[in-house]
């Protein structure tokens, strides 16, 4: 558990977990449990590939370079703000229709 | 790791869905403690903070203020939908690892970033700035905007 490979292996099971919530689950609260899982996958990539890959260029090779972190902040910020619109959202399907199955929405079709 | 991938397979497949939330919330765990064995704390508390402090309580109680008795027999999808999406996730993750198995990733065992908060705080507040202010808009605007869906209208009672 210490080389770049393990980290990325864990991320890619995160995201394939994902894909199979979203694809067998109807329930709109487990579909925002597997978003939230495959954004994380995400954001431990960036956090992996930023701290042990230096700079491309050798001057900057033992500069620290704070951008992988930092993007992993925005996107914790940006994942936060989903959570509460969708939650928002669930609330009210739930207010309308005593449920929140996606595919009993009928009235969201175009 | 085994306690991230096993939490994110309860998260989805608990029976009761606050369970899963509980699970969810096992699984982002983990994911912040991965990000102390890479090294970067700032991140991990971070994540602990606003994913697990927030967003993990945030689902619990609307998990708990919408729930029903139906909930508890939540429908089960198809055995060929069921079979689908794990064939599909099995297939993208191997797809990943040969990806990953086929580069030299591996060859990759120090830790040689040395940025401490105090460089990202330096490239939040300098470089990203705009970035960060757009931010800041933009999760104002999203809990303004939840807000207002979830408002129940005094005059007509219920929506």
């Amino acid at each position: 558990m210490n080389s770049l490979a393990d980290f990325v292996l864990v991320s890619a099971m995160l995201f394939g977990i994902g894909i199979y919530g979203l694809v067998t689950k109807r329930n709109a609260l487990r579909l925002l449990f597997a978003v939230e899982i495959m954004i994380n996958a995400a954001n431990l990539n960036f956090v992996a590939f930023g701290q042990y890959l230096p700079f491309a260029s050798a001057a900057q090779a033992s500069a620290p370079n704070p951008l992988g972190q930092t993007f992993v902040l925005f996107s914790i910020a940006l994942a936060a703000a989903e959570a509460a619109v969708i939650l928002a959202i669930v609330v009210v399907a739930y207010r309308l229709h005593q449920d929140v199955d996606v595919s009993e929405l009928k009235s969201m079709e175009g | 790791m085994v306690v991230t991938v096993g939490s994110a397979i309860v998260a989805l497949e608990a029976e009761e869905i606050i369970y899963g939330a509980i699970g969810l919330a096992g699984s982002l765990f983990g994911v912040a403690t991965l990000f102390f064995l890479l090294n970067a704390p700032y991140v991990a508390v971070f994540q602990i903070a606003v994913y697990i402090g927030a967003v993990a309580v945030l689902i619990l109680f609307t998990v708990m203020l919408v729930r029903q008795e139906k909930w508890a027999k939540e429908v089960a999808p198809k055995s060929g939908t069921r079979i689908a999406g794990i064939l599909t996730g099995l297939a993208i993750t191997i797809a990943l690892a040969f990806a990953v198995v086929a580069t030299d990733l591996a060859q990759f065992t120090t830790l040689t970033n040395s940025a401490t908060f105090v460089d990202i705080g330096k490239l939040i507040s300098t470089g990203d700035s705009p970035i960060l202010e757009v931010l800041a808009l933009v999760l104002a605007a999203a809990v303004v905007g939840a807000l207002t869906l979830s408002r129940v209208d005094k005059e007509d009672g219920v929506q």
